[in-house]
């Protein structure tokens, strides 16, 4: 199983507290709240992927139809 | 194959000390790391859970065991396993009441799905003492 994904959410998360900082100085908060928003969409989707993927597993596993 | 538990416990730590880096600014970014490090875990366990689920298999074909007992209990494992997995996520997210509302679904489930196998038992012992 890929180990880089805990290294790209963890990327994803730094950037978007870093640009966050930025926009907040720059005086756009509303932007800032979209990028965080948009942030946490993406990972989510990344990591639904991964659950999905472990519920098919288990389900072959302990035949749990 | 036996060195997947430096992996898995290098992975675990790495995984940790990212989602404590990233509480401070964003909270439930840590709560992504930590469930994505639970499943990768949990991924790179099930070479092993398959092999130990065949043999188990082998050893109830072997004692004419019924087929359906066994599945019923692989069933339960399976229900225990993935609601510890929920209600863990839950308790890391800090959702204690969420997380005992899934563990109280995971047991309903389990005895519902062990309810035949009770009453089997019981009218057994019935005819026994009748």
């Amino acid at each position: 199983m890929s180990v880089d994904i805990i290294f790209k959410i963890a990327a994803i998360g730094i950037l978007i507290s870093v640009l966050n900082h930025v926009l907040n100085r720059a005086g756009r908060e509303e932007i800032s709240m979209m990028v965080t928003l948009a942030g946490i969409v993406v990972v989510l989707l990344m990591v639904i992927d991964m659950i999905s993927k472990l519920f098919n597993n288990v389900k072959s596993i302990f035949q749990l139809y | 194959m036996d060195v997947e538990v430096f992996q898995l416990v290098g992975l675990g730590i790495v995984a940790a000390i990212l989602a404590l880096v990233l509480k401070q600014h964003k909270p439930e970014l840590s709560l992504f790391i930590a469930i994505a490090a639970g499943v990768i875990i949990l991924l790179m366990m099930t070479g092993r859970l398959v092999a130990v689920v065949a043999v188990l298999d082998d050893m109830a074909r072997r004692a004419n065991l019924d087929q359906a007992h066994l599945s019923v209990v692989l069933k339960a494992i399976g229900i225990a396993y993935i609601t510890e997995f929920g209600a863990q996520v839950c308790k890391d997210a800090g959702e204690n009441s969420i997380a005992s509302k899934i563990e109280l679904g995971g047991k309903i489930i389990i005895l519902s799905l062990t309810l035949p196998i009770l009453v089997g038992l019981i009218e057994v012992i019935l005819q026994v003492l009748t």
